[in-house]
Parts: C-alpha cells; sequence; structure tokens
C-alpha cells in the first residue's frame, strides 16, 4: 500500500512540465539593472506592476481605512474574529459594483451571488468541483493558461479536452472546432460537463468577440452544459474592439432567467487589473443558486483574509478610486504594449494582433529550424540560455502550432523592456537559425541533451515556484 | 424517455457533490445557530436574547492584540509607516510565503510548545485555515475510500474538512467516560478491525491535542503509544495541534513533536502537524493555517496545493512582524492562559455549585459538559429533547455531544472564551434558575401531563440513579458547522 494518495504522487499538478526551466532558470540568474545586467529577464510572469503608485496614494489619503479604522475606533478586534464564509458584505457589494465599472455598467452583479475565494485558483477548482464529478470533463479553446491543468483537473478529477484554435483565423473559437472537441470527448467516453474560456484570453491576449460568444451561448445551450468564462483579465482591455463579456451576451439576447444563464459562471480576480496577487482575492459569480451555496460553503478551505477584505471594501468603495485607476491603468498599459510591439517589429517579429492582458502572443514561426514542437523547445532554451529572456513557449499552453511564444510586458520597468528588445533583436539579427551550421547544430543538441538530464534530475529534488498566468 | 422535472435536470447537471449534503449542514443542530441568529444576546438591546456558547472562539485577548497594531503602523503595509512595502508585498504569491512570516510562525510554534523543540521553517505550509491544512492533508495522504481513525467525541468540522471533497472515509476510535475520554489501545484496534472489515483502507490516525470538544491533553505515555501504534501499523499520524497554547493551570502541553524525539525507530515519514493562529490568537479572520509534515515529499504537495489556499501577502506580512516580536508574544501567551484560566473557572465554580458535572481538563476554549442525569433515557432522542430546551428554554446554545460522535448520550461543549465576565454571569444564572426549576418538578406530586404542561417540563425530569439504558444504533445526526455560517456580519 504506497504511503502517499495517488494525487500526491502523479504530475497533474502538472509543475514537472518543461515550462519550469525557465523558471529555474530565471531564479538562478535573475537580472538586476545594476547588480546582474547580464542575468535572465523574466517575460513570463503576467503580473501587472503599473499601477501601484495609484493604490500608494489612495492609501496616503485614507488613513482611516489604512488603519483598521472606522469613525476613529478601531475594528481590529473584529475583523481579527470575521470568518463568516459569506464574506464581508461592504466588500462584495463593492466587488459587484467594480465588476460592473470595468463592464461599461452594461450588465449589474448582485452581491448575493458571488462567492469569495483564495484567488481564481481556488475559484476554478471549486467550480469544477461543483460543476463536474471526476472523469467529466469540460472544453477548453486552445491555447489555454498552463495552470488550468492543475487548477481544473488535479484534485478534482476532471478532464480537459481541447477546443482546437488556429492562426488562420487568429485563433478565434469556431462553431466547427467546438463541435469536433465535443465529439473527440465522445471518442474519449468522456462526459462533457462544460466549456470554460478566458475573456480577454491568456495567452492571446485578445477579447472575445460577440459572434463567438453567441456561438459559444448557442452551443452549451444545445448541449444543456456549463459555460464558465474566466474574466480576471477583464480590466486590462486598453484599445478596440472592448470588452464585451458573456453576462451582456446574455441580456442582449434576453435570456437573462432561462435556464441557459443558470448554467453560465464568471470567474474574477483582483490579481491582474489592481495588481494583488499576493493577497488571494477571486470570486465565483453565479445564477445558480446551488452552485452559489454549495461554492459558498466550500470557500470554507479558502476564505479570504478579513483584513485584505477590509482594505479592499474601502479602495473598491471610492468610485474616484476605482474610475480614475481603471482608466490611467489602461492608458500605461497601452503604451507598454504599443513599446513591446514596436521593439520586436524592429526585430522582424510580429505579434497576434491583441487589445487586452498583460502580453502579446508572438509569432517566431519563422525562427524555427523546422515546424516541429522539438524546434520550438530548442528556439526557446536558446531564448531562456543565450539571449536571456524568459518567455512561455506556446506548447506550455497546449497551441496546436509551434513557434508561438508568450512575452509579458507589465511586470517590469520601461529601461528593463528596452533591454530585453535589443536583447532580442541582436539575436535575430545574427546567424539566421534557418541556416545553422554543423558546429551549431552540434552544439544545440549537446546543449539539449545536458540540460534535460539537469532538468530532469532537479524537478525530483525541488520545488517550484507557483505558476502565474 | 422520461422527461425529468425541473429539479432533477439541475442536479444532474452539477456535481455529486454540489448536488449532496456532503457540507454537513443541514443537520438539526442548526437549531441551535439559527435561534442564536434571530435573537442574539445582548446585555442591554436584548437581554433575554440567545447567549452563544457553541463558539469556540478566543475573544479574551483582543485588547492586547489591538493595542499591539496600533503601536506598530509599521506591520500594515497601508499606513504611512509601511506603504514603502506594500508593491513588494502585493505582488508576493510565491507559495513558498514570506521567509520572515515562516520564520516567525515556526518561533511562535516553538514558545507555544514551551520551547521543547525545534520547528524548521522551511517545513511550515501555508493552508486556508486549519480548515484548509486538513483537507489538504487528506488529499495527500489518502485515496478516495480510505480511511482516517479518528477517537470521539471529536470536532463537527472534521466530517466535511477531511471526507467532503476528498472521498475519504472517518473511522471513529470510541472513548469512554468511564476512563475520562482516554484513547485506549483496544479501542484503537477495534477501530481499525471495524475499517478492516468494512473494506476501508486505514491510512492514519487523527488525533486533536488538546482535544475539541473535551479540553484535555494526552499525556507522554499515551503519545508514545499512538506514535508507536501508527508506526507498527505504517499509517501516518496526523496531530492537530491548534488548541497548543490555550493550557491554562497546571496542564501541560506535550507536542508529538517531543515525543518522536523520545521514539528512536519512529518513521517520520508518517508524522504530520497541523496548525493554526486561529485558537491560540484569537485571529480566525485572517485564515493563517499551518501544515508542518516530518515527510519531504508530503511537504512539496502541500505546497503545491496550498496554492488553493495561500494566505494573504498582507496578512502574512503583519504576522510576521508581531510573531517576530517576542516580548509581545511571550507576554500574549503569559496573559491569556491567566485570563482562559480565570474564565475557566468563573464557569466551572458555578457548574459545582449546582451540582453540574463537567469532565476534569485544563485546555480548549470549552468544558464538556455532563447532563446525563437530565436525561429522560440515556438515549440520543432524550438527548436532542434537552438540547432543544437548552437552547429555547434557556436560551444558551451549546453543541450536544451526538454532534461530536460521543458514543454516551448526555455530554454537551459548552464555550466560555467567546464571551465576557457579564455574560457568564448571566449565562450561570439563566442555569440556575433552568435546574432550581427542574428541582422543583422533581418535588411535586406525580400528575397527569396536561396539554397546558410546558413541552419543556413533561421531557426532563431528574434522575437520582444510574439508569442509562444504551440503545444500538443511536441515531447520531450530522455535525453542524463549526462556525455559524448564519452569523452576519457585525461590520
Amino acid at each position: 500500500m504506497g504511503l502517499l494518495s495517488r494525487k500526491a504522487t502523479c504530475n497533474t499538478h502538472g509543475q514537472d512540465s518543461s515550462y519550469f526551466l525557465g523558471w529555474e532558470e530565471y531564479e538562478k540568474n535573475p537580472y538586476d539593472d545594476i547588480k546582474n545586467p547580464d542575468g535572465i529577464i523574466q517575460m513570463g510572469l503576467a503580473e501587472n506592476q503599473l499601477s501601484f503608485d495609484l493604490i500608494e496614494s489612495w492609501l496616503s489619503k485614507n488613513p482611516e481605512a489604512a488603519n483598521f479604522e472606522r469613525e476613529g475606533q478601531s475594528i481590529f478586534r473584529e475583523l481579527a474574529l470575521f470568518q463568516d464564509y459569506h464574506g464581508l458584505p461592504s466588500f462584495k457589494n463593492a466587488m459587484a459594483d467594480f465588476m460592473s465599472e470595468n463592464r461599461g455598467n452594461r450588465v449589474s452583479f448582485d452581491p448575493k451571488k458571488l462567492v469569495l475565494t483564495a484567488g481564481a485558483t481556488s475559484a476554478n477548482e471549486t467550480l469544477m468541483f461543483c460543476l463536474a464529478d471526476a472523469g467529466d470533463a469540460f472544453l477548453l479553446p486552445t491555447p489555454y493558461y498552463p495552470g488550468f491543468d492543475r487548477d481544473l483537473k488535479w484534485r478534482t478529477g476532471a478532464e480537459i479536452v481541447p477546443i482546437q484554435c488556429t492562426s488562420a483565423n487568429g485563433f478565434q473559437i469556431t462553431k466547427s472546432a467546438l463541435e469536433e472537441a465535443y465529439e473527440q470527448a465522445q471518442k474519449l467516453h468522456l462526459k462533457v460537463k462544460g466549456v470554460l474560456i478566458t475573456n480577454p484570453s491568456n495567452p492571446l491576449g485578445t477579447t472575445t468577440t460577440r459572434t463567438e460568444l453567441n456561438h459559444l451561448l448557442d452551443f452549451v445551450s444545445r448541449k444543456n452544459i456549463h459555460l464558465i468564462s474566466d474574466e480576471i483579465y477583464s480590466g486590462t482591455v486598453f484599445t478596440s474592439p472592448g470588452f464585451i463579456s458573456v453576462m451582456e451576451v446574455l441580456k442582449e439576447k434576453k435570456l437573462e432567467n432561462t435556464d441557459v444563464s443558470k448554467r453560465v459562471h464568471i470567474v474574477y480576480s483582483l490579481s491582474k487589473d489592481l495588481g494583488l496577487p499576493g493577497f488571494r482575492v477571486g470570486v465565483i459569480y453565479s445564477n445558480d443558486d446551488i452552485v452559489v451555496d454549495a461554492a459558498t460553503k466550500m470557500s470554507s478551505f479558502g476564505l479570504i483574509s478579513s483584513q485584505t477584505q477590509y482594505l479592499l471594501s474601502a479602495l473598491l468603495s471610492d468610485k474616484n478610486f476605482t474610475q480614475n485607476y481603471l482608466k490611467e491603468n489602461q492608458i500605461r498599459l497601452k503604451k507598454r504594449h504599443a513599446k513591446l510591439v514596436s521593439g520586436l517589429e524592429a526585430a522582424g517579429v510580429e505579434c497576434l494582433k491583441s487589445n487586452a492582458g498583460l502580453f502579446c502572443w508572438v509569432d517566431m514561426r519563422h525562427l524555427l529550424s523546422s515546424n516541429t514542437f522539438e524546434a520550438e523547445i530548442e528556439l526557446w532554451k536558446k531564448i531562456v540560455y543565450e539571449v536571456k529572456l524568459n518567455i512561455s513557449p506556446g506548447s506550455s499552453c497546449h497551441c496546436n502550432e509551434p513557434g508561438w511564444f508568450r512575452v509579458c510586458f507589465a511586470n517590469m520597468s520601461e529601461e528593463t523592456l528596452k533591454v530585453a528588445l535589443n536583447r532580442l533583436k541582436m539575436f535575430v539579427d545574427g546567424p539566421s537559425s534557418t541556416s545553422r551550421s554543423q558546429s551549431e547544430h552540434q552544439r544545440l543538441k549537446s546543449l539539449r541533451k545536458m540540460k534535460v538530464s539537469n532538468w530532469v534530475f532537479r524537478l525530483s529534488f525541488q520545488d517550484r515556484e507557483p505558476e502565474e498566468r | 424517455m422520461v422527461a425529468l422535472t425541473a429539479e432533477k435536470q439541475d442536479q444532474n447537471l452539477l456535481s455529486r457533490m454540489a448536488a449532496g449534503d456532503g457540507h454537513g449542514e443541514n443537520s438539526a443542530y442548526f437549531d441551535g445557530w439559527k435561534a442564536y441568529e434571530e435573537n442574539p444576546f445582548h446585555p442591554i438591546d436584548r437581554p433575554d436574547g440567545v447567549i452563544q456558547m457553541g463558539l469556540a472562539e478566543n475573544q479574551l485577548c483582543g485588547d492586547l492584540m489591538r493595542k499591539w497594531v496600533l503601536e506598530h503602523p509599521e506591520a500594515s503595509i497601508c499606513t504611512a509607516e509601511g506603504v514603502n512595502q506594500f508593491s513588494d508585498i502585493a505582488i508576493f504569491q510565491d507559495y513558498h510565503g514570506l521567509p520572515e512570516f515562516r520564520q516567525a510562525v515556526a518561533k511562535f510554534m516553538e514558545k507555544t510548545r514551551n520551547n521543547k523543540v525545534k520547528f524548521d521553517p522551511d517545513r511550515i505550509v501555508m493552508s486556508g485555515g486549519a480548515t484548509g491544512a486538513h483537507e489538504t492533508v487528506a488529499f495527500c495522504l489518502a485515496n478516495p475510500g480510505d480511511g482516517f481513525l479518528v477517537p470521539t467525541p471529536y470536532y463537527p468540522g472534521f466530517d466535511r474538512d477531511l471526507r467532503w471533497r476528498t472521498g475519504v472515509n472517518l473511522v471513529p476510535v470510541t472513548c469512554h467516560s468511564s476512563n475520562g475520554f482516554k484513547i485506549t489501545i483496544e479501542a484503537l484496534e477495534a477501530a481499525y478491525e471495524n475499517a478492516r472489515v468494512s473494506n476501508i483502507p486505514v491510512k492514519g490516525l487523527l488525533i486533536t491535542n488538546p482535544s475539541n470538544p473535551l479540553g484535555t491533553t494526552l499525556d507522554r505515555d499515551c503519545l508514545k503509544s499512538l506514535v508507536n501504534f501508527t508506526n507498527d501499523k505504517g499509517i501516518h499520524l496526523i496531530a492537530d495541534e491548534i488548541y497548543a497554547a490555550t493550557t491554562f493551570g497546571e496542564s501541560e502541553f506535550i507536542s508529538v513533536a517531543e515525543v518522536i524525539e523520545e521514539v528512536p525507530d519512529c518513521n517520520r515519514d508518517l508524522i504530520h502537524i497541523v496548525y493554526s493562529l486561529s485558537k491560540d490568537m484569537g485571529l480566525p479572520g485572517l485564515r493563517v493555517g499551518i501544515v508542518y509534515s516530518y515527510n519531504d515529499r508530503v511537504v512539496q504537495i502541500a505546497r503545491k496545493m496550498s496554492s488553493f489556499g495561500l494566505v494573504s501577502s498582507q496578512t502574512q506580512h503583519l504576522i510576521a512582524k508581531m510573531l517576530s516580536d517576542e516580548d509581545f508574544v511571550d507576554e500574549f501567551i503569559r496573559k491569556s492562559k491567566l485570563r482562559l484560566a480565570a474564565r475557566h473557572a468563573e464557569l466551572t465554580t458555578g457548574l459545582d455549585s449546582l451540582g453540574i458535572g463537567w469532565l476534569k481538563a485544563g485546555a480548549g476554549l470549552f468544558i464538556w459538559m455532563d447532563l446525563r442525569n437530565l436525561l429522560k433515557t440515556a438515549t440520543f432522542d432524550s438527548e436532542m429533547e434537552l438540547w432543544r430546551v437548552i437552547v429555547h428554554k434557556v436560551k444558551l446554545n451549546v453543541s450536544p455531544g451526538g454532534s461530536c460522535h460521543c458514543h454516551e448520550p448526555g455530554w454537551f461543549r459548552v464555550c466560555f472564551a467567546n464571551m465576557d465576565h457579564k455574560t457568564m454571569e448571566t449565562a450561570l444564572e439563566r442555569i440556575r434558575v433552568f435546574t432550581s426549576q427542574l428541582e422543583e418538578e422533581s418535588l411535586k406530586p406525580t400528575k397527569p401531563m396536561s396539554k397546558k404542561k410546558k413541552c419543556w417540563q413533561s421531557s426532563l425530569r431528574l434522575s437520582f440513579q444510574d439508569t442509562r439504558r444504551f440503545e444500538e444504533g443511536f441515531f447520531s445526526p450530522h455535525s453542524p458547522v463549526p462556525h455559524s455560517p448564519l452569523v452576519r456580519a457585525q461590520i
């Protein structure tokens, strides 16, 4: 009899994937403009570090909230004891309003249908526990956030079946792709419980179109399954065509209060829009009372710290702050995005046209030695070890075409971004990867062998950093 | 094809987990919480309201905590003194946790074990409270269908935390009042055998030390025998030490961490501790749970799973600062124990004067009260009847032993650390009135029961003889949640 559970000994947590090699290398040799200017620049971390000053400024103007006071009295004691899984009412109200604001107030959210969770990581897992039995499947459009392999499958026993999207149409979700995925699940004898989309998309950085949302709603309606829309990047939309939430489309199609609306669930978090991943603030929004009820009870396993709920309820209730923040944040993201795109263009590298997110989906197919995933990994290792940029290879996101990479732009200073872009340009301008000399090929081969064996050895004995989005 | 009703269709669309009642909250014990919720006691506004004695919280040292927080604005990342750390902390989501947090927690764990053992900060894994810690440990050590042995009576929340989403079974290790509910090897072996007969592979033994709901601590010999038992069977030993610092008087808390040093052939891969700051520090709202395992692989996997319930970095920062203030911590622990002892004495002295028995114990935030002699019959139905009287007529929300899977009816857990002195006085007065009314009833000549008689009077009689008859297959309702989901924010 094994000492540990199957869950403990399998690797469905996904943290043994080659994706983590880049992380490890970064950890060993992190870039610092003064102390380590030749170090690896972290471009694999989808964090928003552009707008902290706005929050810090708010804190300095709001000492009562900062000091856990209300009307001059310390409420620390009450906060210390507050563990009601229904959450702080003022926080849920503020969150519901903030979510509406993020959607231009075109839809409103009912705080009673909100469930608070420890980050979107926990929200997604909890929804799986509520909607799928072990062995059931959810369909996910590719490419998708690598963390879903852990969050949706690991402890729940659920399966993911990919909806294959391709560059031919900008990776949009088509009706036929949906049907094919469903059939594929049937072939695998998997019961499909729903579809999960990320809108705006990670790793694409694009918002889901109205057409796609209509297809999705028709599809889940016909198949009588759920639709989860992870809208964690909803506040990062910095240019047209603008963000359309699935809730808006439900409203437009006059499907509110129907059976279908009860099967649409939203996941949200403050980790990307407000850049507060450390605070672990996630949300499930559902029109199904049973789901809200069950998820609320399950949230006991990961409640949001009352201290954090209190701070954020004050912050988000300040409408002046939220309006200004959303606007300013988007301006900064747009500028930074433009810098990355133009820098890449100067290196002859294109990316998918995007209007949201904290990253670009970069096309390096022309730099591959062959149109294979092996070539993608070869190229990726070069970029990590020689160019010293940690970026995320498309295969880690289950992209079905080799040569795409996710490159983050919002987690570093402008200067660091410049350095990164220079390095990339020098790499691309150097010897072309399609006419590699024999010695270069040999060198790469031995590099690969050495690194893979080291990697396998290290993975057995060391912890990994948590995955970011 | 038979058309499904709308509700049935709903149920099919959701998981069995969501549609079922594995959360344990559909139990009859909710009457107690509801009664409190509908009519909560307040000394001025609602002097006749229900007094909450079912909530195991440590509210006696909130003033010390508040004072420290006010005097240390740098511990907050929001104040002028601390805001320079805001962005670093706000982006910190590494599941290893802030190093200073882990170091401070390790130090605190040592202090609460009288510095008899050392804890390695690198083995400290965060979780969403002890609730999250227990579930994580269950996911790591057991497959669906496996079982953990748990001595009874036990904390009702285990039914949910260990079983609901994990599919793990709990196999009771029956303990009896005849020996003060101590865990015996015979009881352990019997439980192990029961599991075998039921085809439940036993993966571990879960103990809560100090015990909830008993308030007792395990002595050294008992702990050693438990370590030997699990070691021999090759199963895990999980020690929930959430009440470690709530010992008072002469009671001494001995951690399993101490005992394994004295058992030379102990396989440490089988030893795990669950801890939290919710009881010892009175900070349940901050959700600081800890998994501490001596098994490297478990540390690794639990750490990956902690992604599902990390401690807010804002809270890690505050706790790191607070627990690094050793003078404050020493003073806090000292004062907390004194205040717990005083409040405990107040309650038990009051009960003694009324001839109400309670299990002698020196830890925890509650006492295990003996009302067996007030039961009409020695059955759990009678216990429920008595409980309803206590909740609705005496207006005290206490936790009946049946909800804790106690083998014998008539025991009740009564919390004392979540109220002030005046409220305690009021509670004791109500108990005094209740018992004197019962005495009057028992002295009156027997009359045929009239319909006008209040239901609570007819269901009770003081028994001066031990006429307990144990019914087989007694009804053991599901346990209520440990904290009321009905408690609305007062904030």
